[in-house]
């Protein structure tokens, strides 16, 4: 099991780069492009669909294959978030979320990213972001709310 | 054109094998404000530390490969900066997820809650971009 632990991490870390380099050949690291895919009454630019088509295609694969599997590779189970009803949580959450994407133009995947440029105003959205899910969790008591 | 939509279907279906690799090896979903937010908590840290550093990888690679670092213009004020970064950060973890663990993993398990999370955000998104047109 030791030897797993090892190995998840080295999972992870081969996920993460592999994600962080979808989204730079994407141009999705770009908050001037995702802005202007969300601009849609003026100069639209379609490109964020095409990333999130060619994204949900492959994941649904590897979903399927998951289907299939008792167990995960290096784990004893899924950690899967079981399907809930829509809750007023989920709904106003990812309201809030929407207004802050809109506003800059990142999500935390291409914030987190971007920090390899060194961008000052990227370094600073990274930082409100991480002071906006502490104070989440503050006032939430600090529970672990299950992740989709 | 076409070109740029190529490349935002590729570089999509990289962002889908990466969710399809940590969820067949490690059982886990690919979300990043999940994955943040645990690693803020002091939970999964290892696992956590190691995707991080893995997407702030991606772009190096990138550079490495192709000789440019990707774009990133960034044009808002840094007091939008902040507001727009409490506000992601806040949303996502009452939300329970955001762009990738919702929109990559969720829609690609068909699950309700992700597609209702998912046309939420993006129609408050859009209402922001075009609310905040009238002002530039």
């Amino acid at each position: 099991m030791n030897r797993n632990a090892a190995y998840r991490v080295a999972a992870a870390l081969i996920s993460g780069t592999i994600f962080g380099l979808g989204l730079s050949i994407s141009g999705m690291l770009n908050p001037a492009r995702v802005r202007g895919f969300l601009d849609i009454t003026r100069d639209w630019d379609p490109t964020l669909a095409f990333v999130l088509a060619g994204a949900v295609i492959v994941s649904a694969a590897g979903m399927a294959l998951v289907r299939r599997m008792p167990r995960p590779l290096l784990d004893d189970r899924f950690h899967l978030p079981e399907t809930r009803g829509i809750d007023r949580r989920l709904i106003i959450g990812s309201a809030i979320f929407g207004v802050g994407w809109g506003m800059v133009g990142l999500c935390p995947g291409p914030a987190l990213a971007s920090l390899s440029l060194g961008v000052p105003a990227t370094v600073l959205f990274v930082a409100a972001m991480f002071a906006g899910m502490a104070a989440h969790d503050r006032l939430q008591g600090a529970r672990l709310w299950q992740r989709v | 054109m076409m070109a740029t939509y190529a490349s935002g279907l590729l570089g999509g279906m990289l962002i889908g094998l990466s969710a399809v690799i940590l969820v067949v090896s490690n059982g886990r979903v690919a979300g990043v404000s999940g994955i943040a937010g645990r690693l803020l908590q002091g939970v999964q840290t290892a696992t956590g530390t190691a995707f991080v550093l893995g997407l702030i990888l991606g772009p190096v690679l990138y550079r490495l490969v192709l000789g440019e670092w990707p774009a990133v213009v960034l044009a808002a004020s840094w007091p939008i900066v902040v507001a727009g970064g409490l506000l992601v950060g806040y949303g996502s973890r009452m939300g329970s997820g955001c762009t990738s663990g919702h929109g990559v993993v969720g829609l690609a398990r068909l699950s309700r809650r992700s597609m209702a999370a998912v046309g939420t955000f993006m129609a408050t998104a859009i209402a922001t971009v075009y609310l905040m047109g009238f002002f530039q």
